[in-house]
This record gives structure tokens, C-alpha cells and sequence, in this order.
């Protein structure tokens, strides 16, 4: 048995922890272990439809109550349309600059050793252990009028806040980790030989790069992208804060679908929601195809 | 003499990995560097491949200081530990890599890789993936692909170290006959010593960061000059070698 356990972690190319336990615990299929899997399995299929089927029907269904003309209406509104453009727009923006640093700092954390690699590593993820909230006051401070450089922004004829920079900006804070999170322990789980010998042997670093590195982490890059924007075209709290809630010029879906509800106007609130619900399921879809594609 | 290491130190955070070493390997030779884990063999090998730098002394390749020049013009192959292939490309494409990046024509690769594969007897499975392989065949490509552009000094770092030992024997007599057939210079480092005295030519043993002694494996078992040696090395099993 560890030989197996040490032959299914070697073949494990992704150095997924999980795949490689499934792989481990699967060729055995053992008779006792059924009642305790569909126990499990109706465990896990009941707390699903409660807290997440439920409540996706009821937004379909309160979205499409007044009929399709209203939900077209709704959707089709222009405020809608201007707020589905500011949330792809800052959720474009936030993958970009996120991949490209991702990419980066990953790269530079576990394939360099130098003073402060764990302290970098560390302050990446604070984005994931403070609140949006917080994060939003944190650019309202620092970039609005009374902040530490309001007065340069305002000397420049630069608006940050309660603008549209602020609300990439915050989007950008929000899902900074997600790339970088998702690439560092599939770099880390490959070492650095195959680096190395490359180089050996001639080669740049960006050839390295390139035809070593990049084949290695493409399923863990887009997978890394495929969260960050699901969490950029959902951010509430931080892009909330900053945004001032201008309608057709600051405001994003979510927020949109917030000004709605509390105008009590349910159905469009509802049918807004929809295209988020939408999207999301859409980006389900493809985080499945990367999984499926990476075995 | 092809290498030559003088007065070498290297130090890891205050450890020092290699303190005052000295030794030199002759043009043809097949050369082990022996000695316990953590006796700074593996950094005297990444340090002649230019992959750690020494704090000071001179690594002199072929009469030329090779301090300040890159792992990759000091013609060197490098056989890493694990094999390091590339594991995304196929066996003939990690032979080819390394001519690939020199720029070398498509032919020219073509020709070397298929020669290499006929050298290794891996003929037919070019196409294969690293994962594919068993154990003894990833060591002949990590041997073939370091050897693809022509090195004049081929450095192995444990290269049975990954191997089941029922086939390591096996693997020992085939390296050996291989780097006899390529005449090329060769540094091995081991902690095995009955693969040190099987495979090598000349023996450095290694300690604390130092080398205790350069000899035949006649002369490191039968006449040791330091207690470390007469500790380490057991001169029954070298008997037993020489009488099989």
C-alpha cells in the first residue's frame, strides 16, 4: 500500500493534493464503506439544495414573476446595461492586472530565495483576511479629498473616488490573491530542477518560461483567473464604499441589484440578479471544463 | 589535468558547505565524489556547474578560470538527482532541447536525437512522456539529453539514487560501459560506497566539507589516510567487490 500511496503522489503531475488522495483511496472499493458514502452523499446533496438551489430557483423564479416583458424590461434598462458594462469592465481589468502579477510574484516566491519571501507571501492574502468594507475606506482615505493624497490627485484634476478608477481599483484589492494563490503551490510542487537543467543548458528566461514553466501552470493560471473574476463581477462590500452609488456612472450589478430591492422594485432587483446568477453559472461551466481538462 | 578545484569555501547561512577543498580530475576520467549526506558533495557538483558560486577559490576548467562564467558555457551536462526531464515534452524533445536552444538546424537535431536513442536502445519510444517511463529508462534520457550537445564534462548527481535497487546494479555496469563508450570526463556524486568502488575510476571522499582523500578504490580502502576514512569506508565489502 505506500508504494501505491507513493506511486499515485509521483504520477500526480498537478501535485494536487486532492487528486492524489482520490487516487489512493479509489482502486479499493470496499463493500462496508457504502452506507457511510450515500449517507454523505445525502448529507452533503441536502445542505447543497438549501443553501444554494433554493435560493438560485428563487431568484429565477420572483425574476420571471410579472412575466417575460417585465424581466426584459428590467434587464434591458438602461441603467442595467451601463451597470453590466462598469462590472465587466472593472472585472476584465481586475483579471489582467491580477494575472500579470499573479504570474509574477509567483514566480519570484517560489523560485527565488531571498529576505522577506514568507512576508510577501503573507501580504498577498491580506485582501482575503480583511473586509471589503474596509478595504473600500482604506482608498477612501487614501485617495479622496480629505485623504493622504487628495489634494495631489485634486491639484492633477484626478478623480479616484466615487469615480470609475476607484471601483477598479477596489475590485482589483478584493481579488488580488486568487492567481498568485492558485499558481504558488503547483510552482512549488515542481522544484526548480527542470528550471535549472534548462538553463544549463542555454537556455533564457524567457524561453524557460516559456516552454517549462508555462506548460506546468496553464490549468492552475486559468483556473486561478476563472475565481477572480467570478469574485470580481460579485464584489459588493469594498466597490459599495468607494463607488458613491452614482446610477449609470458608479454602479456596478450588484450594486444596482441593491438601489433596486431597497426601492422595493423586487421583480427588476430579481431579474438583475439573474444576470449575475447567469454569469456565474456560466464561469461554473468552464472552472468544470478546467478540471476535467487538467487530469 | 581537464578539472581542477582550489581552496574552495562556500558557506549556507553560516554552514559551511565546502571549506578548503581541493582536487583535481584528469581528461577521461570517471570520478566520485563519496562521502556521508550533508558532506558537501552535491554543492562541490552545483558549484562546477555554475548552478551555486563559491565564496572564494578557483574552479578551473580545461586551464580556463570558469568562476565568472555561466553553467552554460563551461560545457558542462548535468544529470540531476531526480532526472529533471522536462515533463511536458516527449523523450525525443527533451534530447532535443538543449541543441534547440543553441539553434542547431533541424536536421542536425533530428540525426543527434535518433543516434542518442540508439545509444541509450530507446529507439522506439521517442514519442513517449517522462510519466511513461519506468525508472532505468528516465535515467538514459536524463544521460542522453545532458549528453545531446556535445559536453565536455558530464556531472551526475546520485543518479541511482531514484532507482529500485533490483535494477540498480544493472544501471551501474550500463553507465559505466556508456560513459567508457562517449570517452567523456566524468564527476559522479554518491553516498553508496559499493557504487563509488564499482563504477568510478577515482575516488574523492568528501566530509564536513572537506576532502579527506583522493585515490583508486584500491588505494581509499586498503590504505586510508584519515580515521574518518578507515571509519567510512569498509574495506570487507571492497574484497567482496573485487572477488566477484
Amino acid at each position: 500500500m505506500a508504494k501505491e500511496i507513493k506511486e499515485a503522489y509521483e504520477q500526480d503531475v498537478v501535485g494536487d493534493g486532492i487528486n492524489s488522495l482520490q487516487k489512493v483511496i479509489d482502486p479499493h472499493k470496499n463493500e462496508s464503506n457504502h452506507i457511510v458514502k450515500y449517507l454523505l452523499i445525502g448529507a452533503c446533496a441536502l445542505f447543497l439544495f438549501i443553501m444554494l438551489i433554493l435560493p438560485l430557483a428563487v431568484v429565477v423564479i420572483n425574476a420571471l414573476r410579472d412575466g417575460l416583458a417585465a424581466y426584459k424590461e428590467a434587464v434591458f434598462d438602461e441603467y442595467t446595461i451601463k451597470a453590466l458594462q462598469l462590472t465587466l469592465l472593472a472585472t476584465v481589468s481586475a483579471v489582467a492586472v491580477n494575472t500579470v502579477f499573479g504570474v509574477t510574484a509567483s514566480y519570484l516566491v517560489s523560485k527565488f530565495y531571498f529576505r522577506g519571501r514568507q512576508l510577501l507571501s503573507a501580504l498577498i492574502d491580506i485582501p482575503f483576511s480583511i473586509s471589503p468594507v474596509i478595504a473600500g475606506l482604506i482608498f477612501i482615505l487614501t485617495f479622496g479629498n480629505v485623504g493622504w493624497m487628495g489634494d495631489f490627485l485634486k491639484a492633477h484634476g484626478i478623480k479616484i473616488v466615487f469615480a470609475v478608477p476607484g471601483i477598479i481599483l477596489a475590485t482589483i484589492f478584493v481579488t488580488f490573491p486568487f492567481v498568485f494563490r492558485e499558481l504558488l503551490p503547483v510552482l512549488n510542487a515542481q522544484g526548480k530542477d527542470e528550471e535549472e537543467a534548462a538553463a544549463l543548458m542555454g537556455a533564457k528566461g524567457f524561453t524557460i518560461f516559456r516552454r517549462i514553466t508555462f506548460p506546468h501552470i496553464k490549468w492552475a493560471l486559468l483556473y486561478g483567473i476563472v475565481l477572480c473574476t467570478a469574485r470580481a463581477m460579485g464584489e459588493f462590500g469594498a466597490v459599495s464604499v468607494i463607488s458613491g452609488h452614482l446610477r449609470g456612472k458608479t454602479n456596478t450589478l450588484p450594486l444596482h441589484v441593491e438601489i433596486l430591492y431597497n426601492e422595493f422594485n423586487t421583480t427588476a432587483a430579481f431579474a438583475v440578479s439573474s444576470i449575475l446568477v447567469i454569469l456565474a453559472v456560466l464561469i461554473l461551466i468552464a472552472r468544470n471544463l478546467i478540471e476535467w481538462k487538467r487530469k | 589535468m581537464y578539472l581542477e578545484m582550489k581552496n574552495i569555501y562556500k558557506t549556507f547561512d553560516g554552514f559551511h558547505a565546502s571549506n578548503d577543498v581541493n582536487f583535481s580530475v584528469k581528461k577521461g576520467d570517471l570520478a566520485a565524489l563519496l562521502g556521508p549526506s550533508g558532506s558537501g558533495k552535491t554543492t562541490i557538483l552545483r558549484m562546477i556547474a555554475g548552478l551555486d558560486t563559491p565564496d572564494s577559490g578557483d574552479i578551473i576548467i580545461d586551464n580556463t578560470r570558469v568562476n565568472s562564467l555561466p553553467g552554460n558555457k563551461r560545457g558542462i551536462g548535468f544529470v540531476f538527482q531526480n532526472y529533471a526531464l522536462f515533463r511536458y515534452m516527449t523523450v525525443a524533445d527533451n534530447i532535443a532541447f538543449g541543441l534547440e536552444v543553441q539553434k542547431k538546424s533541424k536536421a542536425e537535431i533530428r540525426e543527434r536525437v535518433e543516434e542518442l536513442l540508439e545509444l541509450i536502445s530507446m529507439k522506439d519510444l521517442g514519442k513517449r512522456y517522462p510519466h511513461q517511463l519506468s525508472g532505468g529508462q528516465r535515467q538514459r534520457v536524463a544521460f542522453a539529453r545532458a549528453l545531446a550537445p556535445n559536453p565536455l564534462l558530464l556531472l551526475l548527481d546520485e543518479p541511482f539514487a531514484a532507482i529500485d535497487a533490483k535494477v540498480r546494479r544493472e544501471l551501474r555496469t550500463w553507465l559505466k560501459d556508456m560513459i567508457g563508450k562517449v570517452g567523456i570526463t566524468s564527476i559522479f556524486v554518491t553516498h553508496d560506497q559499493e557504487e563509488a568502488m564499482e563504477v568510478a575510476d577515482t575516488i574523492i571522499v568528501t566530509n564536513q566539507g572537506r576532502v579527506e582523500q583522493i585515490g583508486t578504490p584500491e588505494e581509499i580502502c586498503l590504505h586510508p589516510q584519515t580515521d574518518f576514512v578507515a571509519d567510512f569506508i569498509d574495506a570487507k565489502r571492497y574484497k567482496a567487490i573485487t572477488l566477484q
